[in-house]
């Protein structure tokens, strides 16, 4: 049994290690090389089902690196800690990007078999795991700047897998400036808040911001830099290239990255800057409405399937952004509304992931059976592949918010307590939600109905297959008992967002 | 006699205007360039920007170098900052030789490290 009490840093070491040794072992064999990477995944796995296990049990996990333990300073004062601090939040984030990971890695067997550079591939794909696992679990705002990095890097390596193909490289260069800048902005505000208080831990700036004009500034270079990471409305515009572009499993991990990032922004509008000012929540709010409203209708003139679903996942993190953002108005007294709409938001993080992942992983076995990606030139694989046609369909009625499905029960929560704080935005997302449906409703008709395509199609690999298995079924269960996953999972994360002070606490 | 202390407050601020100077044109160079090298290099430009502002920051007047071993006491310029800065610096590079790269890539593939010159529109 490994001691709980290293259970963090293990955490992000381990799949570390993974990467730097998967070359290693590609070099003996490829079997012993998916072998090992697989076993990598399931440790870290497993590490962080027993993290989130002990913090649901003991409260905030706290790790200090360089000191042994949390409160401790020099001679002179000057605090030599870098800290990891886990709470319930945190725990499920980082478990949702583990399993994904493992999600994918598995499909890749299949997937990507035929490709000569997976030794690179599985690398990045690890070393992009740990940055996002970095980047959650950190309580340093510097190391927030150095996993932000890592994630960028190794994400644009991802996009460009496809190296023979223009299109891929123009993405992820276009992918690497935003980023870039990104990570420049970040660290600029990171700067400037050093410069007042001389602190780089988050908890212990929590406690001692005075809100100063200079702080603000920080914080709407915080949110826009992790905007741009997130892409949202205004900084969209790498999104449909990028995950359109990149072979589909690599298209879920960013799905994922972007969603660490979204964490991210959350704690700091909560726990950093706590309370901020409502406009920050109406912006954030305003900004998940626009996202709807323009992924939505960008995604109905699509005729690449991959850019479609692309589309469709900037309206889904507009999703997370209006209740989150509607709830952030009420900070720091959050009321049970304002709860409910905080905990829609963060189920709907869960949510998104899993059913744009399962819709990417469908369209990425489309395309690795006909070569093809343009909608125009598909049909009738629901005949030839029902399998396939099944995945895609509970994908799509999850996506659109249609019961018995998962995404129903978060958009539900989400509408339902938005419209108290404005009726508007709740009844725009639900237009958003109604025409997402019919978009979906038209790209199904066109792949999987309609004349048979004409040439003879191979088979669909076992793992892919197994991948989207588990996904569907993922789906299926938490449609059906939304409410135990929102007591176990929802609703200690959210309890965590709103009281800053346990976080605080944990290290000073 | 005022235009002196103008002078002067200036000069001591010079490194905090240097910065503002970088980041803007390193901002307007990832904005309106269309050729991906100076897109690269606007990159680069904000970054040492954003590197210098972070070492002026821990500067003090005087101050020695941060190393306790036999240390005269005095003042010290704030360790800090220069941790972040060296960091910060090796970080930039893996990103620009990443994004040039891709640049090279891009050229071998079109010909043209024109922004305009290309297929993805979106």
């Amino acid at each position: 049994m490994i001691n709980s009490e290293h259970t963090a840093i293990m955490l992000i070491a381990v799949p570390l290690l993974g990467a730097f040794t998967t070359a290693v072992f590609g070099r003996v064999s490829s079997s012993l090389r998916n072998i090992w990477v697989l076993a990598i995944l399931a440790s870290t796995e497993l590490l962080a089902v027993l993290l989130g296990v002990n913090v649901l049990e003991k409260g905030i996990n706290v790790y200090a690196l360089g000191a042994s333990f949390p409160t401790l300073t020099s001679p002179e004062g000057f605090p030599v800690r870098i800290i990891l601090e886990v709470d319930a939040m945190n725990a499920l984030i980082s478990l949702i990007a583990c399993t994904i990971t493992l999600i994918v890695v598995v499909y890749c067997l299949g997937f990507m078999r035929e490709s000569r550079v997976l030794d690179k591939a599985y690398t990045l794909i690890l070393l992009l795991l740990t940055g996002m696992l970095g980047l959650t679990l950190t309580g340093d705002l510097f190391n927030l700047f150095v996993f932000f990095e890592v994630v960028s890097i190794s994400s644009a390596a991802l996009i460009a897998f496809y190296v023979h193909r223009g299109q891929s490289l123009e993405a992820a260069f276009k992918y690497m400036v935003i980023s870039a800048t990104g990570a420049l902005i970040l660290l600029f505000a990171v700067a400037i808040i050093y410069s007042q208080y001389n602190l780089l831990s988050m908890a212990a700036l929590a406690a001692s911001i005075k809100y100063t004009f200079l702080d603000e500034v920080a914080l709407v270079l915080l949110i826009s830099a992790f905007l741009l990471k997130a892409g949202s409305v205004p900084a969209h515009m790498w999104k449909p290239d990028a995950y359109g572009e990149a072979p589909a499993p690599v298209a879920v991990m960013l799905l994922t990255s972007a969603l660490v990032s979204l964490y991210v922004l959350f704690r700091i509008t909560y726990t950093v800057f706590n309370p901020v000012t409502p406009t920050i929540g109406w912006t954030l709010a305003l900004l998940g409405v626009l996202s709807i409203f323009l992924g939505v209708s960008m995604a109905l003139i699509q005729t690449k399937l991959n850019r479609l679903i692309a589309y469709s996942a900037i309206a889904e993190i507009g999703f997370i952004l209006l209740g989150v953002g509607s709830s952030l108005t009420q900070s720091p007294h959050t009321s049970k509304v304002g709860f409910n709409a905080l905990s829609g938001g963060l189920f709907h993080i869960l949510n998104d992931v899993l059913d744009l992942g399962l819709l990417f992983l469908a369209a990425g076995a489309i395309y690795y059976l006909t070569r093809e990606n343009n909608m125009n030139r598909l049909g009738g694989l629901g005949k030839t592949h029902p399998v396939l046609g099944v995945f895609f369909l509970i994908g799509l009625l999850a996506v659109s918010g249609l019961p018995p499905f998962n995404g129903f029960a978060s958009k539900l929560m989400i509408y339902e307590s938005v419209y108290f704080f404005n009726p508007l935005f709740a009844i725009i997302g639900i237009l958003g939600s109604i025409l997402m449906a019919a978009v979906y409703v038209k790209a199904f008709y066109s792949v999987f109905l309609g004349v048979f395509p004409p040439q003879e199609l191979g088979q669909i690999p076992k793992s892919m297959l197994a991948a989207m298995g588990v996904l569907a079924l993922l789906i299926l269960v938490i449609g059906l008992y939304p409410a135990t996953v929102i007591k176990y999972l929802i609703t200690p994360a959210a309890d965590a967002l709103i009281n800053p002070g346990d976080y605080i606490g944990g290290v000073l | 006699m005022a235009l002196k202390w103008r002078y002067q407050r200036m000069l001591a601020n010079i490194a905090y205007i240097t910065v503002v100077v970088l980041i803007g044109l390193g901002l307007y160079a990832i904005v309106f360039k269309q050729n991906l090298i100076k897109i690269v290099m606007g990159v680069h430009i904000m970054g040492s920007g954003v590197n210098l502002f972070l070492i002026s920051l821990g500067y003090r007047e005087g101050g020695v170098a941060p190393i306790y071993t036999l240390a005269p006491k005095l003042e010290m310029v704030l360790p800090t900052p220069q941790a972040l800065t060296l960091t910060s610096i090796v970080i930039n590079l893996a990103v620009v030789a990443l994004m040039l790269s891709f640049v090279m890539f891009i050229y071998c593939r079109y010909n043209s490290i024109d922004s305009q010159d290309r297929r993805l529109r979106g």
